[in-house]
């Protein structure tokens, strides 16, 4: 087994990166894959806590690359799935604690014994980023409609496409879908054709994401929201199936064609 | 009330339209990372080191950057001056 590792990043901080990792990767491990997830945020750890395994933590990645455990004993396994494991960042240390070398090695290990490596970047363009697009095969940049988050996301695509880790492929996440349609946020196509690389997931806000990370619980896991289906298709699509993309907005029916023409009178 | 008004004087009040505009630029200029002091100059030289060898209506020479989908390109359009050219003869 030849695992693949897919890095999540986004340049700017606070657009969905650290959901994006663990919903996809418990989305993954639902459909029957080997997955870790690790989290090369060194020193702003935080996918320990929307995994909700916080409280399991004795060793880390830092410890693993430094030599004072051996890979397995830092692996946390989520309970709720057959096989899903997290690598958590140290919270005490820097960036510097790893190498773009220490990750590929930790990683070509971990490919050995599992489908799916999901890296968790930090936000930036420093050390951080450059330890975790070091070991990726496939890289995903995630953003937000709008300017800044579309901005630094274009950065970051021109730093991958110069290391020669490219094409990535983009998540739009946390898309309004009543503002797309009064025109004040950017749509989907918008972003596409700005960022001009292969869209591979849609995420609507959705309030699902608040109340299940509160929880630890990945919203993937709950089979009703929005932005839960929506990363399960993401998960479909990794792993090569075509999957449509949802419709951003469900209220096509009739009443909410009226409701919204009685409410666009008055603009 | 207020995009009524601006639709009354034609203006767009979309602001994901301006947002759109606006990253159009940017993106343009981030991508590239040359100023605009630098293009004037690279014009400049170019009309200086063409000139050398053909003369050329150095008044319309357009350069610009273009992009398709990733990639930047540069396209110079340097007109030749037309009194130059001659016609052969027979």
């Amino acid at each position: 087994m030849a695992g693949l590792v897919v890095t999540v990043t986004s340049g700017k901080g606070g657009v969905g990166k650290t959901t994006a990792v663990a919903n996809l990767g418990a989305a993954l491990a639902k459909q029957g894959n080997k997955v870790v997830c690790v989290d090369a945020d060194i020193g702003l750890r935080n996918l320990d806590v929307v995994l909700g395994l916080e409280n399991r933590i004795v060793y880390d990645l830092v410890d693993i690359v430094e030599g004072r455990c051996r890979l397995r004993q830092a692996m946390i396994r989520d309970k709720r799935m057959p096989e899903l494991y997290l690598i958590p960042a140290a919270q005490t240390r820097d960036k510097s604690a790893v190498s773009p070398s220490d990750m590929v090695r930790v990683c070509e290990e971990l490919r050995l014994e599992h489908d799916w490596i999901l890296v968790d970047s930090p936000a930036g363009i420093e050390r951080g980023f450059r330890n975790a697009i070091a070991p990726a095969d496939i890289i995903v940049v995630i953003t937000n409609p709008e300017i800044a988050a579309v901005r630094d996301a274009d950065r970051i695509i021109g730093l991958i496409e110069a290391e020669e880790k490219g094409p990535a492929l983009l998540i739009i996440n946390r898309i309004k879908p009543d503002m797309v349609r009064r025109g004040d946020m950017l749509s989907a196509d918008d972003v596409v054709e700005l960022l001009a690389v292969e869209l591979i997931g849609m995420i609507p806000e959705d309030q699902n994401i608040i109340t299940s990370t509160n929880r630890g619980m990945p919203v993937t896991l709950d089979g009703h929201s929005k932005a839960g289906q929506a990363f399960t298709n993401i998960s479909m699509r990794l792993q090569g199936r075509e999957v449509p993309f949802m419709a951003m907005d469900n209220g096509d029916g009739f009443f909410n064609k009226l409701a919204r023409m009685i409410r666009s009178g008055d603009s | 009330m207020n995009s009524f008004i601006d639709k009354l004087l034609g203006r767009d009040s979309r602001s994901a339209n301006h947002a759109k505009e606006r990253m159009k630029l940017v993106l343009i200029n981030d991508r590239t990372d040359i100023s605009s002091r630098d293009m004037e100059n690279l014009k400049d030289e170019l009309i200086a080191v063409i000139s050398r060898y053909v003369e050329i209506d150095s008044s319309s020479v357009k350069i610009q950057m273009s992009h398709e989908g990733r990639e930047q390109r540069l396209i110079a359009d340097i007109p030749i001056a037309a009194t130059r050219r001659r016609r052969v003869r027979q």
